[in-house]
């Protein structure tokens, strides 16, 4: 019962972590792929968009890695092995980022040093969502070996591979969209809102393009994602609804109608991901040698997990009345 | 670089970081609750500016502290994969709580600095008391995994399994009590005596009197009273050492050879190789007072304990030395503060006592950084005391080398622009606040 708590939770992290650290991280790539002229505003707009809730917007990721570490520990510690060195660099782009975000808002004097906080912020963002796609990827690619002798299959190969590299790139692009819609209903100016609705076109080929990619390299990989993605019937309505909001979504944007945009992207990038992994659910990491770790076999001992449900849900009783207020106040703009 | 030397040090580099941040931020949302409650009373616009001021260097090292603490997490099982397998599930307990308190935290922050104008103003007040009592929440949660791994509790070992596991009973092992005590009065004294002596010095050059003024007084009382209580608190924990710790005391102490009674050491150098103390001053007895309230009681030393289980002596008997140097230092000018705010002597006709105070600005987190020394490397050569060796745990990747020196310039950069930005913030202040302004 509480295994099925703390792995409901641990799904809902994973995946608030995607929605709205991701948005996050695609403000970054947004501003990236902004010409010079139009930098500043984006930058504005996307201060009063996520300033206020961008450190909670974070901790879906700690909460996710708390999941692990307590509760499913093999899975952790295989994780940090093997994938050690894309880990490290994700963590980089985190601290870099977040401080880079931070420093360019608090400092008291704007001068030149801006620039460079312009620059790490923007290039963080886009390595942290990379390796965070490659991460993902890596999980279910299957290149993972754990019997590996030599340095470059034990800790290089699990996750330089093609399959994980355009998943990465779809995450990229994935973000990148989320921000896009996100900062449409932030502008208030016509012209801004034209500019945003080009980036989230961009993104949406871009992300087709490296969607089309990933099943590609799954092909040649060997990685039977067609057949989780077509042969259940959960990953098929998933694709189906994804594919059905997405036209939605752009007659609404072509009507101009912003208000459930957000909410439609969000169901769409959580149908994607519900498409990728409910196949092999609770399978959650691929090994080379053909097993796979579950979710299932790997959790803790009974009490641990009995009290660790409990610390999730008394949190979430105390954090969400608090958050879905802290989220409403900042919504509501200064009309 | 050896990898497991190397691992060690990415640790401890990060956690060394990583505790000045989360001491502000577990600190500093109190000094602005006072000030903010004295502007909302009063409505002086200085107290109103103060806490504005304030909460800026708040949010930038709040940011730091949140992505090093996100960084720790992980380290975890970069550096100690192992370990986290077993120890995981067990000292899990404080972890999965302090997520709710990070989190509450970060609402909380949120709702706080973008507040300003936009919300009721005890509400808003009140949010500013959550950061701060959160954020404690989380120091004293994460002190007790930490605890843990010098008492190991809630769980059976046997034939290298780790049996019956019990968080509850984990989390609220031996040392938790006496190191959670002792780490918040640390994070009150180092980050009070730190901001003290930062607006201490803006008086003595005469910038903005009035303001200053009224964040050193906020400060300092805080320090001050972090000051006077640490030595007894270190107290209970020096005789908490030697009850569950023989091995970390004897280092501390540099005691190699077991003595009753036994003197207490003050400096000295160590010489690990003939394993003697030489040039120290010895307080008869007073050890073993220290260490189990009795003049005479015998002091287990070096020599009782398996040679390769001491500790590295050196490290954490000059560590020792120096947060008890310095936390007696620190008590007494609390005490001469005390003494002439009781005597109602002004300040501003003291300014060597503002002198003393922009002295102390570094000393309480060289304490903390010593005190985590004694703590941690009076472990070794344990990772989890008596049950597992830190070496035992170490990630089998090699070339962790490269990834300390690559954290090390990231960390190194991160702290001098820290620093230049607090300083422009400072710097800033006569134009950001000028008597008119109000924004
Ligand atoms: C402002 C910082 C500060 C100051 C002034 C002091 N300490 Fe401390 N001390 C710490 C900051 C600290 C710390 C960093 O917070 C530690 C590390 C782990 C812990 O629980 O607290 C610590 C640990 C620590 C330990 C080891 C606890 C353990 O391993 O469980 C002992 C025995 C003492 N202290 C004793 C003292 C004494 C006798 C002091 C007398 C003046 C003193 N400390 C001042
Ligand atoms: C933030 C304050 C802390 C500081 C400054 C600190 C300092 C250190 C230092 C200096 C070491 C290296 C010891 C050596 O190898 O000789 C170390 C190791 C370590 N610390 Fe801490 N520590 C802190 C808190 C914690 C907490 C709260 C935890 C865990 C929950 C923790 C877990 C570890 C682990 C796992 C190691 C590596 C294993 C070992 O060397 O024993 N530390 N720390
Ligand atoms: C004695 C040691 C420690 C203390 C007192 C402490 C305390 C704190 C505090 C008060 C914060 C809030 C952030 C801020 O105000 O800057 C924080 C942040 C954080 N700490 Fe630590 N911490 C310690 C060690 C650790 C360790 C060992 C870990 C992980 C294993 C860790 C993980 C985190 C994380 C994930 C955050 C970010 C949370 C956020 O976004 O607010 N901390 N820490």
């Amino acid at each position: 019962m509480m295994k099925d708590v703390v792995i409901t939770f641990l799904c809902i992290a994973i995946l608030l972590y995607f929605l709205l650290g991701g948005a996050d991280f695609g403000a970054g790539i947004i501003e990236l792929f902004t010409s010079t002229k139009n930098r500043s505003k984006t930058r504005k707009t996307m201060y009063q968009a996520i300033g206020p809730v961008w450190e909670a917007n974070h901790m879906w990721l700690i909460i996710a890695i708390v999941i692990l570490f307590v509760g499913f520990p093999f899975i952790y510690t295989t994780m940090s092995v093997y994938l050690h060195i894309p880990l490290a660099i994700m963590l980089i782009g985190i601290i870099a980022r977040g401080t880079a975000f931070v420093f360019r808002h608090y400092d008291a004097v704007k001068d030149d040093m801006q620039w460079l906080y312009n620059r790490i912020f923007r290039y963080s963002s886009f390595v942290t969502a990379l390796f965070l796609g490659i991460i993902a990827g890596s999980l279910i690619s299957g290149h993972i070996d754990t019997q590996a002798t030599d340095f470059y299959t034990a800790y290089i190969s699990g996750w330089l591979n093609w399959f994980s590299i355009a998943v990465g790139l779809f995450t990229v692009a994935l973000c990148g969209f989320l921000a896009a819609i996100y900062l449409i209903g932030e502008t208030k100016e016509a012209h801004d809102k034209k500019r945003f609705i080009k980036k989230a076109e961009v993104m949406n080929v871009a992300a087709v393009v490296f969607g089309a990619m990933v099943f590609i390299a799954a092909q040649r990989d060997k990685i039977p994602l067609i057949d989780w993605v077509f042969k259940s019937s959960v990953g098929l309505w998933a694709i189906v609804l994804a594919s059905l909001s997405l036209v939605l979504l752009w007659y609404l944007l072509i009507k101009g109608k912003t208000k459930v945009l957000r909410i439609l992207a969000g169901f769409q990038v959580t149908m994607i991901l519900l498409a990728i992994s409910y196949a092999h659910f609770p399978n959650f990491i691929r090994l080379k040698s053909g097993d796979a770790i579950s979710l299932l076999t790997t959790v803790g001992p009974e009490k641990t997990i009995y009290s660790l449900g409990l610390a999730l849900l008394l949190g979430s009783v105390l954090i969400l009345p608090f958050l879905g207020y802290l989220f409403y106040k900042f919504q509501k703009k200064e009309e | 670089m050896d990898d497991f030397i190397a691992a060690r040090s990415q640790m401890a580099l990060s956690l060394g970081f990583h505790i000045i941040f989360s001491c502000i931020g577990m600190v500093m949302p109190f000094f602005m609750a006072v000030s903010h409650y004295k502007w909302l009373k009063t409505n002086n616009e200085v107290y109103k500016n103060l806490t504005k001021a304030w909460s800026k260097g708040v949010a930038i090292f709040f940011a730091t502290g949140a992505v090093s603490g996100t960084m720790l997490s992980f380290e975890l099982g970069l550096l100690w994969p192992k370990f986290m397998d077993h120890a995981g599930p067990i000292f899990g307990m404080p972890f999965s709580l302090e997520g709710t308190a990070f989190f509450i935290e970060a609402i909380a922050l949120g709702f706080f600095l973008y507040g300003w104008n936009k919300l009721n103003k005890w509400f808003h007040w009140f949010t500013g008391m959550v950061v701060g009592v959160s954020g404690l929440a989380s120091g004293i949660l994460v002190v007790a995994a930490n605890a843990w791994m010098n008492s190991p509790a809630g769980f059976d070992f046997a034939n290298g399994q780790y049996l019956n596991i019990d968080p509850i009973q984990a989390m609220f092992n031996k040392a938790w009590f006496s190191q959670a005590l002792h780490m918040c009065l640390a994070a009150f004294t180092a980050t009070g005596f730190a901001v003290a002596g930062v607006h201490a010095l803006m008086i003595l050059r005469d910038r903005n009197r009035e303001f200053h003024l009224k964040a050193f007084k906020i400060a300092a009382v805080f320090a001050c009273i972090g000051a006077l209580l640490q030595p007894l608190s270190g107290d209970i924990s020096a005789k908490d050492v030697a009850r569950r710790q023989p091995a970390k005391l004897a280092a501390m102490e540099a005691l190699y050879k077991t003595e009753k009674p036994a003197p207490l050491l003050i400096g000295g150098i160590v010489n690990e190789q003939d394993k003697t103390i030489s040039g120290a001053i010895k307080i008869p007895g007073a050890l073993s007072f220290l260490a189990h309230g009795d003049f005479g009681a015998e002091v287990k030393g070096l020599d009782q304990i398996p040679e390769n289980e001491h500790p590295p002596v050196a490290v954490t008997h000059y560590a020792f030395q120096i947060m008890v140097g310095i936390g007696t230092l620190l008590m007494l000018i609390a005490l001469v503060y005390f003494f002439n705010l009781i005597k109602r002597k002004p300040l501003l006709e003291q300014p060597w006592l503002l002198k003393l105070f922009v002295m102390a600005i570094p000393l309480g987190y060289v304490a903390l950084e010593a005190g985590w020394v004694v703590t941690e490397v009076g472990r070794q050569p344990w990772i989890i005391y008596g049950i597992m060796r830190t070496k035992d745990a170490v990630t089998p990747m090699p070339g962790i080398a490269y990834s300390f020196y690559i954290f090390s310039a990231i960390y190194f950069s991160l702290s001098i622009i820290v620093t230049f930005l607090l300083y422009r913030q400072i710097k800033m202040v006569p134009v950001l606040y000028a008597k008119t302004e109000s924004k």
